[in-house]
């Protein structure tokens, strides 16, 4: 293999880990908190790219427009999901309001092949990421869309640590994700900043959808259940609960299925079940992940 | 069996009255055309439907264990019924990409050993599966046996030779009837009732009521719990193979997460931790798929063309699913089972109330 | 001596929760373990039974080694506790809460409660028979069918030893059973031990966090203190002792 071609997979590597990144963000704020597994995180992914889609196609909106309204109708979604199937169940056993995700989950994707119809659509690009446009690099040509995820990524990481670390908001949603009843004792608004948190890890959802749809320009209603699956799994394999770990667990687990993918032909086959067995092997030999915390339990 | 034995027959009695009925005796007396097979259509999956909600309530709503894995197991199962009873001719025309391997493709045994072998094939799948999974508590046991199904689904989309990959299997025997079916959801149910009001079932239930006092009263958790596992897999196994016959067509995209939310939904709905819950819920969820499929279909009315919503059935159901947990989280039955006397109290409460109403002056 | 500890120390993480922890107890005997909240007096139940794996030390019970046993092991060679947050199968009746205890000696096997063949029947019926006996001698024979989460809370309390009786212990280990009850209750409660005791043949270890409950009853106490035993005695040399004293001044006060 030549070494250009390492290159060139590397960069689509890194690109696949920042989309990862991106989503597993959400997986893990929400864990942090409310210890659940939002299901339908994944498909709010599917739900930015159609709004792009169609704010493009149909209402002829320019880029920038579009792109906000995405995020916006998104964090809404998921401040709205938040509502109404999680926080009447908050009191209920962990498996309740796990089934109640998985019901979400699935009602997004078949109200997505309702209204959007299940053939897949060419999602639109803007001229700079059109597919022609390209960069090479000694022997190794990018497409600047490959190029542009990583940078949005880490912009995108650098403002959400700031929120987190250096905000008010940000302390409190820490202190929420630390001990739910005591930061309610402390005069938290707790409901605030869980629906906070949804909007903030939904609005990463949708860059994510929206870059996803750039890096792969055809979009169907079931194209977030997959990304969703993996991105928990790199949650879980970072240490759930952890924005870093989030972010490092994206990263290697796109690397990693990219390289087998083009070094070990045999077995791409089973590219999807890579992720699930990185899960199984994370949850029982290590299963505060990478950089998790460890948490005694109670008896 | 002596202490339930006047209510099995009665039932067992009920089960060959609808089979006797449904096969046609009274076809002639309603005179539609089509309706028989429609009717035994909607029976033999309200039937299999009953087998799989069944088992992963014995998992999920008995045991306590969130299991998602239903689809893998009975993946397992479908595939195991169809390479047993598909004869050489058959799997010939089916495996023509890869030839199938050796000692199976001569291999065709009678409906009955292949659907037994198909359970067994799941069980044991599910103790490999078991043996890592079940430390993991609640959501992490969900997920690692949702990951589980998937890989096994793609061992079997891949393994081409054995299961002809992505192309599926074709021209499977339809052995199946009512007898087959409804026989099935019997046996399950009687075996699942006498092992729940057994010590087992009391084991398995103080695992679901608290796993650190389950322990202290020297219960093995694991052992425990990987029977369940074990018990629940190869009822999906035989109900993946029954669906098999069924369909006579299988592929590995039909057994992907979608198929488990089914199952979970139909658990869900019954109750978890009532068996008669479960098979009630299969009835209507099978029902209302069957019912429902008119608002995914193109009607011509003359001229006016209504168009099918193609999704619109998940959409209900799913919908369903969330109200039931948010609004109603113990399902129809919570975790009590439906009893001639429990029938006969609400009757009774119904015909008091009716008669209080009657009797108040307007 | 019934049970040993020797040198036992549980740390989780950083956090030392219990250090240098020795304890014997002769056959018969009730020893009290009291303590402030938070003093590690649970952490020990919990190493005794196998929940944790102490960091150092080793506990045997009649000679023999239990350390980091699996809990059900423990039980089985006869071990059994309650809990301090009262931890019953609410959603089983309080009849099936005593039969789980006792499952762990049925010889019928799978297949024989598959089919509830006449081997399972026989033994079903003796542990049926049994367990009522027990309810009877605890007083809860008339509530066998209701749902053990809908008894009052002093018969709740009353069914958990119950339930780890059922399990045919040498050893009884009782987390705060008097926890949540007024004087008259924890006194009713304290004659009942006595009265279990007696009649099982038992030895207990009896965790209270009020002093006065467990002075009537117990020939033994030991003190511990931010996880360090600060004193061991007779019920009246421990009352006298002024580590005790200044241990639990700032405690009773909140209490």
């Amino acid at each position: 293999m030549q070494l250009s071609m390492f290159f060139q997979h590397l960069a689509n590597a890194i690109s696949l880990g920042s989309l990862y990144s991106l989503v597993a963000i959400g997986y893990t704020m929400v864990y942090g908190i409310l210890r659940l597994i939002n299901f339908a995180h994944g498909d709010l992914l599917m739900l930015a790219a159609y709004i792009v889609y169609y704010g493009r196609g149909m209402f002829h909106l320019p880029w920038v427009p579009s792109i906000l309204l995405a995020i916006l109708l998104t964090a809404a979604i998921g401040i709205i999901v938040e509502r109404s199937a999680y926080r009447p169940l908050r009191d209920s056993p962990r498996t309740t309001i796990l089934i109640s995700a998985i019901g979400v989950s699935f009602l997004v994707e078949n109200l997505g092949l309702v209204l959007f119809g299940g053939r897949p659509q060419p999602f639109p690009l803007p001229v700079f990421f059109d597919s022609g446009s390209a960069q090479e690099i000694g022997g190794v040509r990018i497409e600047n869309v490959t190029f542009a995820i990583p940078v949005v990524t880490l912009v995108l990481l650098y403002v959400l640590l700031h929120i987190v670390h250096r905000t008010k908001t940000g302390m409190a949603m820490r202190a929420v994700a630390k001990d739910f009843d005591t930061a309610r004792l402390m005069g938290i608004d707790v409901n605030r900043i869980v629906a906070t948190t949804f909007a903030i890890g939904s609005a990463l959802a949708a860059v994510g959808g929206i870059m996803w749809g750039m890096k792969f320009p055809q979009i169907n209603p079931l194209m977030g259940m997959m990304p969703g699956m993996k991105c928990f799994i790199a949650a879980v394999f970072g240490g759930i609960g952890n924005i870093q770990g989030a972010v490092i667990g994206g990263f290697i687990l796109g690397v990693a299925e990219i390289m087998i993918v083009a070094f070990l032909p045999s077995i791409s086959g089973y590219r999807d079940a890579f992720a699930f067995v990185i899960l199984i092997g994370t949850l029982l030999l290590r299963p505060t992940g990478l950089i998790g915390e460890k948490v005694a339990e109670k008896v | 069996m002596s202490r339930h034995l006047k209510r099995d027959l009665v039932i067992l009695v009920c089960v060959a009255l609808v089979v006797a009925w449904a096969n046609g005796d009274l076809k002639d007396l309603l005179g539609i055309p089509g309706w028989q097979s429609y009717a035994v259509r909607i029976i033999n999956m309200c039937a299999i439907n009953a087998v799989l909600a069944l088992s992963l309530n014995l998992v999920n709503g008995f045991t306590g264990q969130f299991s998602l894995g239903h689809a893998g197991f009975m993946a397992l199962g479908a595939y195991t019924t169809a390479l047993l009873t598909m004869d050489m001719a058959a799997k010939d025309r089916v495996f023509f990409m890869t030839p199938l391997v050796e000692p199976l493709r001569n291999l065709t045994l009678p409906f009955l050993p292949a659907l037994v072998l198909a359970g067994i094939v799941a069980g044991l799948f599910s103790l490999l599966v078991g043996v890592p999974a079940l430390r993991l508590r609640g959501d992490y046991l969900g997920i690692a046996t949702l990951g589980f199904a998937e890989i096994i689904r793609l061992i079997i989309q891949n393994v081409r030779k054995v299961t002809n990959g992505a192309l599926g299997l074709k021209g499977i025997p339809p052995v199946v009837n009512l007898w087959w079916t409804l026989g099935s959801a019997f046996v399950c149910y009687l075996m699942l009732r006498n092992f729940l009001a057994s010590s087992y079932g009391r084991a398995f239930k103080s695992i679901r009521e608290n796993e650190t006092a389950a322990q202290a009263m020297g219960i093995d958790l694991f052992k425990h719990k990987l029977l369940s596992f074990f018990i629940s897999s190869f009822w999906a196994g035989v109900g993946g193979g029954l669906l098999a016959s069924l369909l006579t067509t299988i592929d590995p995209v039909q057994f992907k997460f979608p198929l488990t939310f089914q199952v979970l939904l139909t658990v869900v709905l019954g109750g978890m931790g009532s068996l008669s819950g479960s098979i009630i819920a299969a009835g209507i969820v099978t029902y209302l798929m069957e019912f429902l499929r008119v608002v995914e279909e193109t009607h011509y009315w003359g001229s006016i063309t209504i168009p099918g919503i193609p999704g619109l059935r998940m959409v209900i159901f799913s919908l369903a699913l969330v109200v039931v947990v948010v609004w109603y989280p113990k399902g129809l039955m919570g975790d009590r089972e439906l009893t001639v006397a429990g029938i006969k109290g609400v009757l009774g409460r119904v015909r008091q109330r009716l008669r209080i109403k009657g009797g108040r002056p307007a | 001596m019934i049970l040993d500890i020797r040198g036992m120390k549980m740390q989780f993480g950083g956090l030392v929760a219990v250090n240098d922890f020795n304890l014997s107890l002769e056959h018969g005997e009730l020893v009290g373990l009291i303590g402030p909240n938070g003093a590690g007096k649970t952490t020990v139940f919990n190493v005794i039974t196998g929940v944790y794996a102490p960091t150092e030390g080793a506990i045997t019970l009649e000679g023999r080694d239990i350390t980091g046993m699996r809990p059900d092991l423990v039980t089985r060679l006869g071990i059994a506790r309650t809990f301090q947050n009262i931890r019953l199968f609410s959603r089983m009746s309080v009849m099936e809460n005593i039969l789980v205890s006792l499952h762990w000696r049925l010889k019928s096997g799978v297949f024989d409660a598959l089919t509830q063949n006449g081997k399972y029947r026989a033994e079903e019926a003796s542990m049926q028979s049994r367990a009522m006996d027990l309810l009877a001698r605890v007083n809860l024979d008339g509530v066998a069918d209701s749902p053990a989460g809908s008894l009052p809370y002093g018969s709740q309390r009353r069914l958990e030893i119950c339930r780890a009786l059922a399990t045919e212990p040498k050893l009884l280990l009782l987390d705060e059973p008097a926890a949540g009850m007024n004087p008259a209750e924890s006194i009713e409660l304290m004659k009942f031990i006595g009265r279990i005791r007696e009649e099982f043949g038992l030895t207990i270890l009896l965790i209270e966090h009020q002093m006065r409950v467990v002075m009537g009853i117990s020939e033994r106490i030991v003190v511990l203190d931010h996880g360090v035993i600060i004193s061991r005695g007779t019920p009246r040399e421990v009352s006298r002792d002024p580590r005790v004293i200044e241990a639990y001044l700032g405690v009773e006060k909140h209490a």
